[in-house]
């Protein structure tokens, strides 16, 4: 018996659908590997990672209040991807849309929060953008590789912030802690149930999964994209204006995770400070893949990596299995997608040697 | 003025700057073996602190130094073979499942370090390489305690740097190992295996890798703490550009780094605190970004690079 590839012209939605699922299946069935290592029970392990993340009103407003900016930064990366412009960079343009929100919104500018928020918002949109405009020019210009540069540039703007939460952004009225001066209450946002920690930036975070939706799939600039990201040389034979378009993708995928800095540092915290984001842009690479690069599938796959770190860490107190276990799935899934990946490019077909027959 | 001189006569300087490469120098070494051969790995990150972690833990658990250099070794070439399976078998993203396999690396590393040790909250120190001194040659003024007084590891980055660049140029397997980065149809046309070649390449690349970290852990600190990578694994993807895939440009790229840092540390302490010490930490990462722009335009990228081969495939 051998098997042979042969290419795929298409996968259907439900296919799509189905290699997903079972990359996240895969991925726990590899979990248990580790969990046995450090001596616990798996399937009491997965119990209570679903328990802390689902189950109870606070633990499922935890999990959407933790896949806020994990739906941000996934739609920031599969807006880009889908276009092959590899933004590895949202972690630092949430951070420089966090800045922004805090630049405008801590007192430079006094208006009621229905103006406010857009104006932050836009801010944060607009510095995440740049934040992405840049290496893509430098991309088209000089050939330099926007992979390596969107990577160095989160060193850089994280040590950025640093330095300035320390010196000129510092609150005075921290007691010592490097952060910055705190947002005015105009612009934050509003909780959505009282008590509960989730926020307006999941609203916002959705809307914008459903915008993405129907600006690739509905506008002139969607098929641009889809097709820039399908055949590059194609497409500029097509009369399609690449560079613009790419320039375009990566504005919208910069302000994508710069909104998922604004979101977190007026949702949340109110201020800025170094660890404002404990990953936030490298989860979203993974929660984009989850999604099959799908604006709306970037939802569900946010909810989920969120629910594996809430979870996690609820597990993790209860019995002492360290919480970077939840790296561990997210890391596991990524892979086991991009497998699942190679079964959606090609169809595997067994075909069974001829055996002789005897006295032939 | 003087001190400037002060910080660049010294010898004790470019001690410091040679052994701030050393990590750097198999790093670079490493990806560039992978990309020569056709391979983009961004594992590197995840590499590295596989390596720090795994070698460090090993001799912590009484392996011996050159044993746990092993394991490190061990450890790269498995998320080697993992990433090389995923791109050269299977054709997927280089991109991605170098993310990925950083990813996996690093939290594999984390959440091992803390099943293994759970309730220690300063980590524990191991006794790490010391230099040695190399009779005569350490005697020679300057020269002699930048480059024959260092730890072993350090002696062997640059020993590799001279076995690499031999390997890659005068022989039939680094002649091999640049044509599948270049034209992999010629090689297959040869009859030697593209895939075999690449996966090779791929795994004795990701080996280095680890060696990086490991020197961290063994050899320039003597314990493992989360976060201690930060950003190394990135410069050396920077630097290979920079290098343009030679290993003596490789090798000056690293030194330069590593030059850089520890001037910066010394004129921090000369002069104190004139400028926030963010300005010099960011500035290795402004460096490799302007690097990377102005050398981009005439970088001879292998020319295969990122690009999936398959057995029997035609252009």
């Amino acid at each position: 018996m051998s098997f042979r590839l042969e290419s795929r012209t298409d996968a259907s939605v439900a296919l799509k659908l189905m290699v997903s699922l079972g990359a996240a299946v895969a991925a726990l069935l590899l979990v248990a590997i580790p969990v046995l290592f450090a001596g616990g029970s798996p399937l009491t392990a997965y119990s209570l990672i679903i328990q802390g993340a689902f189950g109870s009103m606070f633990a499922f407003s935890e999990t959407l209040n933790r896949a806020t900016p994990l739906i941000l930064t996934g739609l920031a990366a599969a807006v880009a991807f889908r276009a092959r412009l590899w933004n590895i960079g949202a972690e630092g343009q949430l951070y420089i849309g966090a800045l922004a929100a805090v630049l405008v919104g801590s007192g430079l500018l006094q208006m009621p929060p229905a103006l406010m928020i857009p104006t932050i918002m836009i801010a944060g949109f607009i510095a995440g953008g740049l934040m992405m405009v840049i290496p893509t020019i430098l991309k088209q210009r000089f050939g330099a590789d926007e992979v390596v540069i969107t990577l160095l540039l989160n060193f850089v703007v994280i040590l950025f912030v640093q330095m300035l939460i320390e010196g000129p952004l510092k609150d005075p009225l921290s007691m010592g802690w490097p952060q910055s001066v705190p947002l005015l209450a105009e612009a934050k946002l509003a909780k959505l149930v009282p008590r509960l920690r989730m926020h307006w930036g999941l609203v916002v975070g959705v809307a914008a999964a459903i915008l993405l939706w129907v600006l690739v799939r509905k506008t002139v600039l969607g098929f641009e994209i889809r097709a820039v990201g399908e055949n590059r040389a194609a497409a500029r034979f097509a009369g399609i204006p690449v560079d613009a378009t790419m320039l375009k993708v990566a504005l919208i995928s910069g302000g994508l995770a710069g909104l998922a800095g604004v979101s977190e540092v007026s949702g949340v915290k109110g201020y800025l400070s170094s660890d404002l984001s404990p990953g936030f842009g490298y989860s979203g690479i993974v929660v984009a893949m989850l999604a099959g690069l799908s604006p709306v599938g970037t939802v569900f796959a946010a909810i989920f990596v969120a629910a594996v770190f809430v979870g996690a860490d609820s597990m993790s107190r209860a019995t002492g299995i360290s919480n970077y276990l939840a790296d561990l799935v997210v890391a596991l899934s990524l892979l086991c997608v991009l497998v699942g990946g190679f079964f959606l490019r090609f169809r595997v077909r067994y075909e069974r040697a001829m055996t002789p027959v005897a006295g032939e | 003025m003087d001190v400037l001189l002060d910080i660049f006569g010294s010898a004790n300087f470019w001690a410091a700057a040679v052994r701030i490469a050393t990590p750097l120098i198999f790093g670079v070494l490493g990806a560039l073996i992978c990309e020569r051969a056709g391979v983009l790995n961004l594992g590197i990150e995840g590499i590295f602190v596989a390596g720090a972690m795994a070698g460090w833990l090993a001799v912590y658990l009484g392996a011996g130094l050159w044993g746990g250099v092993l394991v490190a070794m061990l450890t790269g070439a498995i998320f080697g073979l993992l990433h090389a399976v995923l791109t050269v078998m299977l054709g997927l993203s280089q991109h991605v499942s170098g993310i990925g396999i950083t990813l996996l690396a690093t939290s594999l590393s984390y959440f091992t370090y803390r099943t293994a040790l759970p309730d220690v909250t300063s980590p524990p120190r191991i006794a790490p390489f010391q230099p040695i001194a190399i009779p005569g040659l350490s005697d020679l003024p300057f020269i002699g305690p930048a480059l024959f007084q260092q730890t072993p590891l350090t002696m062997l980055a640059l020993l590799l740097v001279a076995l690499i660049a031999f390997v890659l140029y005068r022989t039939p397997l680094g002649l091999a190992i640049r044509a599948v980065g270049d034209n992999p149809a010629a090689v297959e046309a040869q009859g030697l295996s593209v895939q075999g070649l690449r996966i090779g390449a791929v795994v004795v690349g990701s080996s280095l890798m680890s060696l990086g970290g490991a020197f961290l852990t063994m050899s320039a600190f003597d314990a493992f703490f989360f976060g201690m990578i930060n950003g190394r694994g990135w410069i050396c993807i920077a630097l290979v550009v920079f290098a343009s895939w030679q290993p003596g440009k490789a090798l000056l790229g690293a030194l330069l780094f590593g030059a850089f840092d520890a001037f910066q540390i010394r004129l921090q302490a000369e002069i104190g605190q004139v400028v926030p010490g963010q300005v010099f930490l960011m500035l290795p990462y402004l460096l490799s970004i302007v690097a990377l722009v102005l050398v981009a335009r005439r970088a001879d990228y292998p020319r295969a690079l990122l690009q999936p081969w398959f057995k029997g495939q035609r252009h």
